[in-house]
């Protein structure tokens, strides 16, 4: 009986079967897939981002008031300039790994190991500058008021310029007792980290210093954050500021709306991950093209694979620069 | 697979002769972008900033198109993209494209709905 039909007249069409429709390997196409995939989370990141930042879209902190400092350079304002290093070291490491890929073909075994060595370099700076970031993030400024509705109050001068809480908070002596145990047992336990002045410091500082102003996170339509008169400033400092904030948390930050801390940890941590895993699997391949491994296989297809997920971490950071920095 | 590259870029503008010499010159035309959108984020001209194109500033414009076409480069240089059957980059590209424009689309519209409640207190229609 030749009842089942063997043919099914698609033979040697591009998808008839047996052939290699995307003329790619199964790794280097399942690579592409999990880039896809991985863009897409990156994605969600940046729209949720998007979202929070429409919705407080007149308090939103802005960037290059909040990144302002390059190492080693203390006190001078330089608003993007250690990003913009960031994003140019980033972008040379993914030239050197394409020029490995590059190598790769050609069968260069040495060139190919360099060009690695090169890439894992910069991947190592970029890492070790995005501690850095978040380091000068999260220790902050010039400190700033919190009020009972979770907004933040800034200080500055008459001329415009920010003052650090330093520069006028004026101390109250207070005697701090260690509660213990015998004193009863019901106790909140000590938050861990103190701020530097407490609220009262800062009131009395400011009552104190005529010249001085209170900035609040709204923007005005030209984009810029609204000054409030010295008598609008000491009525709402005494009525609604509650506590002190320095730096930058998951919960408080002295720069703005708290959520942009977050979305700067979250999304910059996950793209500093992905940094961080690329060098360790770079380091990996680097070893094999040391030891002979793909000579031997005759191929530098795995250069190319781990290529492949190196840029795709320097094109996340392309968009995490416009949305963080730029935007 | 195979190693042969597309040595033209801006639409067969440019012409390399080799594969390296492509690679510097998105490497230049990479920088140069970055430069220019390190230096009007520093400037902020302000006709850029005043003048909007569908309530967004153009400065906002300038810099997300710009960053789209790095990310061109990036993935059809650096990546081969440019190189690959039109079949892996559309399974690829197209579907990216469709499912940010949904998400990008409705969450930024959501967003600026809830801006609105918040700023004038005022419940339009079921929230």
């Amino acid at each position: 009986m030749e009842a089942t039909v063997s043919k099914t007249g698609t033979e040697g069409k591009t998808w008839g079967g047996g052939t290699q429709p995307f003329n790619v390997s199964y790794g280097k196409m399942m690579m592409w897939f999990f880039i896809l995939s991985d863009a897409l989370t990156f994605s969600g990141f940046i729209a949720s981002y998007g979202f929070s930042r429409f919705k407080f879209i007149d308090a939103w902190p802005i960037a290059d008031e909040v990144f302002t400092h390059v190492p080693f350079l203390h006190g001078v304002p330089a608003p993007m300039y250690y990003v913009a290093f960031m994003t140019l070291v980033l972008i040379f490491s993914s030239v050197t790994m394409v020029l490995a890929v590059d190598a790769g073909h050609k069968m260069q075994q040495s060139k190919v190991a360099w060009y690695m060595f090169f890439t894992i370099i910069g991947g190592g700076i970029f890492v070790g500058s995005q501690a850095w970031e978040w380091a000068t993030f999260i220790k902050g400024d010039y400190g700033a008021v919190e009020t009972n509705g979770g907004r933040i109050l800034q200080f500055l001068d008459t001329e415009g310029n920010r003052v650090a809480l330093a520069d006028f908070a004026s101390p109250i002596p207070t005697d701090r007792v260690t509660h213990e145990r015998k004193n009863g047992v019901w106790h909140y336990a000590e938050p861990t980290t103190r701020t530097t002045y407490d609220i009262a410091e800062v009131q009395k500082g400011f009552m104190a210093n005529e010249n001085l102003l209170i900035r609040t996170q709204y923007l005005d339509q030209d984009g810029h954050p609204i000054v409030l008169s010295r008598e609008a400033s000491i009525e709402k400092l005494m009525n609604d500021g509650k506590f002190v904030v320095e730096g930058a948390n998951l919960r408080h930050n002295e720069y703005g709306h708290p959520l942009f801390a977050d979305f700067f940890f979250f999304i910059t941590g996950f793209h500093g991950f992905h940094v961080f895993s690329g060098v360790v699997i770079n380091v990996i391949i680097f070893f094999n093209v040391i030891i002979g491994t793909y000579e031997r296989r005759k191929s530098y297809e795995m250069v190319e694979k781990v290529g492949l997920y190196w840029h795709f971490v320097d094109l996340v950071w392309v968009f995490v620069f416009t949305f963080f920095y730029l935007v | 697979m195979g190693h042969e590259h597309k040595l033209e870029i801006f639409r067969g503008l440019v012409k390399f002769n080799s594969n390296i010499q492509k690679i510097w010159g998105v490497f230049i035309f990479l920088c140069l972008v970055t430069a220019v959108e390190v230096v009007l984020g520093i400037v902020k001209p302000e006709f850029l900033v005043h003048g909007r194109f569908l309530t967004m500033k153009y400065l906002n414009w300038i810099f997300i198109i710009l960053t789209l076409v790095k990310a061109y480069y990036i993935t059809w240089d650096f990546m081969h993209m440019r190189d690959e059957k039109t079949g892996l980059r559309r399974a690829v590209v197209w579907t990216f494209v469709f499912l940010i424009c949904y998400l990008i689309a409705i969450l930024l519209v959501e967003a600026d709905y809830i801006f609105e409640i918040y700023k004038n207190n005022f419940i339009k229609f079921n929230f």
